[in-house]
């Protein structure tokens, strides 16, 4: 499913470089393609160097844990990602990089951190439009190609997450909560941008719950699962939730669903203000106290966001990817502090100070991607 | 008013009023049948007097007559880099100096920036006058280390010591600078303080803030003594900017006490002093008077008529001495003190009520002086020791900051220190 989607996209923003290669792109691997072969702690990209256009990478997971593989552009931007490969699959990637320059390739076993890098270096004229209007259609299929590989990924976890919490086997669902959770937070300004309560039924708070009105999603689940024990409807609630990500799917799949690139901005914004609202204060895993493994996921989501719009920025206003650059490494150092294992210490462990500390970096990458939005508009 | 009359402004460029001045016209016009001569007379004068000068020797907000209203900010320096700060300072400058005028932060700030970025001016102050706003910097002991000017830290620059009672939050106390914002408006006030907080996000934090709505403290003979939260004229005997000469020896530093760059400073003293309300107004007035040392209505002395009689510490009557051996006036008084006198801007404060459904209020003590060490320090521990008012209050904040001298014509906030 997800090469397809891939292979689609690429055609999207290049169609006149791709028309050789469709062919090919569903084909087994050919001479010019990239071997990468990931484990659990190595990472062997099989070339440093490519051409402008299309590069086509063949990863083998040979490690013991699920894996995923990005290209990276400048400030982070993906370029392309292929996402849960299990021990022993091969995946392949297509991956337009329209600009001569370093990229940086990234094996990120348990998907999770920044991953085993490596600098992918891209020689050739560029191919890319040049024209703004060009970089605003690009941005809003990139970012529209980021959010299609998200919920794929949010789809499947959620799947093994509901398996878990219907077989009774709370230790595997608690463990596999956060992790689910994680590709939601990074796109959750799409969900929210649906009329019809999806967000709410995905992932309400139990405070913010109408009087009379029934509590489901997420958070519901959280609460069975960490301090009142599963109920007589959790299993139900669990069906419902994997409906409702299933309709998220759909709708965020469907050819009528358009991204504005303006709106990128926006959600980056919007990701940002999650963290600062109920991430900072543990509102939002108020039972399990996972709250940084969305807190993560929200600025991971951002920096997505706002490399997707990266281009359009460097044209208008080149200082500004620099600042969020910086301050995105800033808040993901201090972040870093917090790691334990593949994920991250709980929240209730994190004191007053730290928190404060978290809120400072918030409020610093906030105050630069603000602009953003202004950037785009070309204002 | 004499310093704020001394240089009127010349250009009225209230961007603020001026989005508003169709409005206006229209409004006075109509109103013009009414009420006649007095519309105008009273927008002219305010026009006249609600612009305080932001240059001059000295920062303006130390002796500028104390305002009604205060927004306090202390913050903490969260960059390494030396020229992000000072680009910071020089940005604050900027605005501070539009603001003080009653202008927008930023030109057209509120509304005209473009219909996809945060405006650049938050917009509450709009159509509000420059309310005698003043904007005054000081900077913290933890400044100089984090930029390598460990030498240029004056040695009165310390975080303050425990006083005996203290009970001091650390999440209201200190800071790497601090901002004071006064104003007759408290609308001006705090939108001042937003608007600098929020370009300094990045460079510095906020690390805590307190709002005041009543001066509790006379700067100049031209204010009346206001009351404090206890009901008694505060700042009676207070340093006023009249004196010139007292304010070169106990409030200005000079430039050969320590550090050259301070000369024309001052130091800021910030104490928040809960006050424990609800027992106070249990008191019975004869024991309000004795703590404090003066009668509550007219504010004499006890024993004497007029609020202005010099205190006569000595005097007995048929209870012994007319000014109790640990009244607060006694404790507090020059006389009892060495000679030792401090310039008093603090700020009543009620930040609503704690958890018990007693209010939390108080005094935001703000106090100007020379030399710390030598003036607050002995002046807070004889109070801590005995002035019978420490059963009604409690000092919970604390924070000492630098403040560096007026501003010439091309300086910024600092530039003595930076360069």
């Amino acid at each position: 499913m997800r090469r397809t989607t891939f292979a689609l996209a690429a055609v999207a923003v290049l169609p006149l470089a791709l028309a050789g290669c469709t062919e090919k792109s569903s084909s087994e691997a050919s001479a010019e393609d990239i071997a990468v072969t990931a484990t659990d702690t190595t990472c062997e990209v099989g070339s440093a160097e490519g051409t402008t256009g299309n590069s086509t990478f063949q990863i083998t997971n040979n490690g013991s844990k699920v894996t995923e593989f990005y290209v990276y552009g400048e400030g982070d931007r993906v370029m392309g990602e292929v996402e849960n490969i299990g021990p022993g699959l091969t995946r392949q990637l297509i991956v337009a990089l329209p600009d001569p320059g370093t990229y940086q390739t990234a094996c990120k076993a348990g998907m999770v951190g920044d991953g085993i890098r490596a600098d992918f270096v891209v020689t050739g004229d560029a191919v890319r439009q040049a024209d703004e209007n060009g970089l605003l259609t690009e941005a809003a299929t990139g970012y529209k190609r980021y959010v299609v590989s998200q919920v794929d990924a949010l789809q499947e976890t959620t799947a093994s997450f509901v398996a878990a919490v219907k077989s009774g086997d709370i230790e595997s669902a608690k463990a596999q909560f956060p992790i689910t959770r994680s590709y939601y937070e990074r796109i959750e300004p799409v969900a929210e941008s649906f009329p019809d309560d999806l967000d709410p039924r995905i992932d309400l708070r139990e405070p913010d719950v109408e009087p009379g009105a029934e509590w489901t999603g997420f958070h519901r689940i959280e609460k069975d699962l960490w301090t009142q024990g599963l109920q007589p409807d959790t299993n139900a609630m669990a069906d419902q939730l994997q409906a409702d990500i299933a309709e998220l799917a759909e709708k965020v799949k469907a050819d009528d669903f358009t991204i504005d690139p303006i709106q990128v901005a926006g959600g980056a914004q919007g990701l940002l203000d999650e963290v600062a609202k109920t991430k900072i204060s543990g509102e939002e895993d108020f039972f399990s106290h996972t709250d940084l493994w969305d807190f993560q996921a929200n600025v991971d989501g951002s920096q997505a966001a706002v490399a997707a719009v990266r281009p359009i920025i460097d044209q208008n206003d080149a200082e500004l990817g620099t600042a969020i650059d910086a301050r995105f490494a800033e808040l993901d150092a201090e972040l870093a502090k917090y790691r334990s294992g593949d994920g991250f210490v709980f929240y209730d462990t994190v004191t007053e100070p730290q928190r404060q500390e978290l809120s400072n970096k918030i409020d610093a990458l906030s105050a630069e991607v603000s602009q953003v939005q202004g950037v785009v508009a070309g204002q | 008013m004499s310093l704020q009359d001394s240089n009127p402004p010349q250009n009225s460029g209230f961007s603020r009023r001026r989005l508003f001045g169709a409005v206006g016209a229209g409004a006075a016009l109509v109103g013009a049948g009414a009420v006649g001569g007095y519309a105008a007379g009273s927008s002219s004068s305010d026009a006249v007097s609600d612009v305080v000068d932001f240059r001059g020797d000295h920062q303006a907000g130390i002796v500028t007559p104390a305002q009604d209203r205060m927004h306090f900010v202390a913050f903490d320096i969260t960059t390494d880099s030396r020229d992000d700060f000072v680009a910071l300072l020089r940005e604050w400058t900027e605005m501070a100096e539009r603001m003080v005028r009653g202008e927008e932060t930023f030109p057209d700030g509120a509304i005209g920036a473009g219909e996809y970025k945060p405006p650049s001016d938050t917009g509450e102050a709009l159509g509000l006058s420059a309310s005698s706003l003043t904007l005054t910097i000081g900077f913290g002991p933890g400044l100089f280390d984090r930029f390598g000017l460990s030498e240029f830290r004056p040695a009165s620059l310390a975080d303050l010591q425990h006083f005996p009672a203290d009970n001091l939050d650390a999440r209201r106390s200190g800071g790497d600078l601090c901002i004071q914002a006064c104003a007759n408006d408290p609308q001006v006030a705090v939108h001042a303080i937003r608007n600098l907080a929020r370009v300094g996000f990045g460079t510095v934090s906020v690390k805590w803030s307190q709002l005041g709505f009543g001066r509790t403290s006379s700067t100049s003979t031209t204010q009346a003594t206001p009351r404090n939260l206890f009901g008694f004229k505060d700042g009676t005997a207070n340093l006023k900017a009249e004196d010139p000469a007292m304010l070169d020896e106990h409030v200005w530093v000079s430039p050969t006490d320590d550090q050259e760059w301070m000369g024309g400073g001052s130091y800021l003293v910030a104490r928040r002093i809960r006050m424990l309300i609800e027992s106070w107004d249990r008191t019975v007035l004869n024991e309000q008077e004795r703590v404090i040392g003066r009668s509550k209505g007219s504010g004499a002395p006890m024993g004497l008529k007029d609020e202005f009689d010099p205190l006569d510490l000595d005097s007995k009557g048929p209870k012994g001495l007319l000014i109790d051996e640990a009244a607060h006036v006694r404790l507090a008084s020059k006389e009892e003190l060495g000679g030792i006198q401090i310039l008093r801007r603090g700020y009543n404060f009620t930040d609503g009520s704690d958890g018990f459904g007693h209010l939390d209020a108080g005094l935001f003590f703000i106090a100007y002086c020379r030399d710390p060490l030598t003036q607050f320090v002995p002046m807070q521990l004889a109070l801590a020791r005995k002035d019978l008012l420490n059963e009604y209050i409690q000092h919970v904040g604390s924070a000492v900051f630098a403040c560096p001298p007026g501003l010439g014509e091309s300086d910024y906030w600092g530039s003595t220190l930076f360069g």
